[in-house]
């Protein structure tokens, strides 16, 4: 009774004119940017890896004479570093680490983080109230510090770079996945597969983590985001993707020296960071408006 | 209150006891270890190799250096720095200040920012206002911290001349208003991300108020609108907001640090990022843990204030 008259009130505060109104519109603005994101990420994908092989220049070929090429200028669309290496070269290079330094990172920490959900959400008691506090307590960690300490620890390599992103990027993931696996376990169909004989593992993996697929998919688009963010923080801050080997947060590592003298050497690849990142944030937040209704979160 | 108090209190100590081994397993399971920084001279033997961990203490079974390095943390002895060997606690409490002072005055422009587009996304729902907001909060989600800094600093250092480009004040300055002209550009890339999150929860938190009983009530009795939204449905909304706040601290300094270092503000980030570079352990380890406490501190006190605000929470929770 009270949901109708408030939605009444609400239509009165919402006094704002046009289409932006109707609820069928922002069903359709809210797929748009998924959309959009979806589109940006295959194209981005698809340029990484076509790209490098239909431009003239390399990413590790050093035309010495352009040093410090402003974009748009005639070879070099995108202007060229202080080596001279052409700029878009390196961007699309780049791309690939990042992009698939993401997207491994997202797998191994949704495996663990799944694991690590399931079997607390399943087993509660004990087992699941230690692992949930372990949880916890690495998440105290700010993520930043804490990939810094470890990376300092370890030789800089590309896999061990995803180990790294993955093994501090789990938790969120076990959280979701064992808050879905707690309010999944007492459903009927899970009594009656549990009253039938089948075992544990047959309940989790047939009964359980199938019905709660659609917080993981979201979980995993976010987290694609958060790898790529992470890889760009660290590499950044040099501890990262290691030079030669390009990738969009070691290309902005010495821009800042360079910041009066060629801007677009900070510009360019902070916008194509952005750029991925927000398309993934936006694929996963459209993906939970289609996929789980319930969790309305901002 | 008061069990409410003591559970809360009991379930921060067990989780600060885990935070700790984590923090001592990470620092001395990876390779390398404390002794990496003398074996990487090249002039010692392995022989005053084992007598530097003989008198380091490394040498003994790990359960035993951890016992003994809790001990001496909660009687306050962090160990020295190996850089300057000056007490560790010493070192992080000169720096902490200039952390506190960008973090605070970071959340408050991204309160009231993020309050304000919060309320008006509300307010107006479905709007372009709040369509532009929606899209741009996620966009400011999705912007690195540094390369933000980079923006601001090219836009308003290099290019307009109106910010200063790093540092705390000017050497042999130092006044208020120098401090603040400096503090301007940090604080506004540090709050980017805050304001984001804080419009949108505040965006949900005021529709879910709104909807409300005793707001229906209250424009029964006639109260002007402006005043139902203000008194009623904003004082209410702001409670969640507590926790919100409170759980942001882990973010609020990840974002500190690459701030820091991008305008080279000499708090405890950077100090932390030039601690590893010196594999500085008992200072990063202090750092480290320094952080979590932090952390923890953040979410018990948010806990306890929301506690206090809203007496139903400490009654049933």
């Amino acid at each position: 009774m009270s949901a109708d008259l408030t939605g009444v009130t609400e239509v009165r505060i919402a006094a704002s004119p046009f289409l932006w109104n109707s609820p069928g519109f922002r069903r359709f603005r809210r797929h748009r940017l998924a959309v959009f994101g979806a589109v940006a990420i295959v194209a981005m994908t698809l340029a990484c890896i076509v790209g490098p092989m239909l431009l003239p220049y390399s990413d590790t070929f050093i035309d010495i004479r352009q040093r410090f090429a402003p974009p748009f200028s005639d070879p070099h669309v995108l202007g060229t570093d202080p080596l001279g290496r052409d700029i878009l070269a390196r961007l699309l290079m780049a791309g690939r680490i990042s992009l698939a330094v993401g997207f491994s990172a997202m797998l191994i920490s949704m495996a663990i983080g799944i694991c690590i959900g399931m079997i607390a959400g399943f087993y509660e008691g004990a087992v699941g109230a230690v692992l949930m506090r372990f949880v916890d307590a690495m998440l105290c960690f700010p993520s930043i510090f804490l990939l810094l300490a470890i990376s300092a620890l370890i030789s800089p390599s590309v896999p061990s770079i995803v180990m790294l992103i993955a093994m501090t990027s789990w938790m969120e993931v076990a959280r979701v996945v064992e808050a879905q696996i707690k309010s999944l376990r007492t459903r009927d169909y899970v009594v009656a597969a549990v009253a039938m004989g089948a075992s544990n593992r047959r309940i989790m993996f047939r009964q359980l983590l199938p019905n709660a697929i659609a917080s993981i998919v979201v979980a995993a688009t976010l987290n694609v985001a958060h790898a790529i963010l992470a890889e760009s923080y660290i590499s950044f801050l040099g501890y990262g993707i290691q030079p030669p080997t390009p990738s969009w947060g070691n290309m902005l590592e010495n821009a800042q020296s360079y910041l009066t003298s060629a801007p677009w050497l900070a510009i360019l690849p902070g916008a194509a960071i952005t750029l991925a990142v927000s398309s993934f944030n936006f694929v996963g937040d459209g993906l939970r408006d289609a996929l789980d209704p319930r969790m309305d979160l901002p | 209150m008061s069990t409410f108090l003591v559970r809360r209190l009991l379930q921060a100590l067990v989780l600060l006891l885990i935070v700790s081994m984590i923090g001592f397993a990470i620092l001395h399971l990876a390779p390398g270890g404390p002794l990496s920084q003398f074996a990487a001279g090249g002039d010692m033997t392995q022989a005053d190799l084992d007598r530097i961990a003989e008198q380091l203490g490394l040498n003994r079974p790990l359960p035993v250096q951890y016992a003994e390095w809790l001990w001496r943390m909660l009687r306050g002895d962090w160990g020295l720095s190996y850089r300057d060997h000056q007490p560790v606690l010493h070192i992080i409490a000169s720096h902490i200040g200039a952390t506190m002072e960008l973090m605070l005055s970071s959340t408050l422009l991204a309160m009231l920012l993020g309050a304000w587009v919060g309320i008006l996304g509300a307010i107006r729902r479905y709007s372009l206002f709040d369509a532009l907001a929606t899209i741009g909060a996620m966009i400011a989600l999705s912007i690195p911290t540094f390369w933000f800094g980079l923006v601001i600093i090219y836009v308003f250092s290099v290019g307009l001349g109106w910010l200063p480009a790093g540092n705390r004040y000017t050497i042999g300055d130092g006044s208020a208003l120098n401090r603040i002209h400096h503090l301007i550009g940090p604080c506004i890339v540090l709050a980017l991300v805050s304001t984001a999150v804080w419009s949108r929860y505040m965006r949900s938190s005021m529709l879910e108020v709104v909807n409300q009983d005793y707001i229906r009530t209250a424009r029964a009795k006639g109260v002007p609108e402006r005043q139902v939204l203000l008194r009623h449905a904003f004082r209410n909304a702001l409670l969640p907001m507590i926790t919100i706040t409170g759980l942001h601290v882990p973010t609020l300094l990840s974002g500190a640090l690459v701030t820091e270092t991008v305008f080279t503000w000499p708090g405890m980030g950077r100090l932390f990022l030039d601690s590893i570079s010196y594999r500085d352990y008992p200072t990063v380890m202090g750092i480290l843990m320094f952080t979590a406490v932090l952390v923890l501190l953040g979410s018990l006190i948010a806990d306890l204030l929301y506690g206090l605000a809203d007496p139903r929470i400490a009654r049933n929770g």
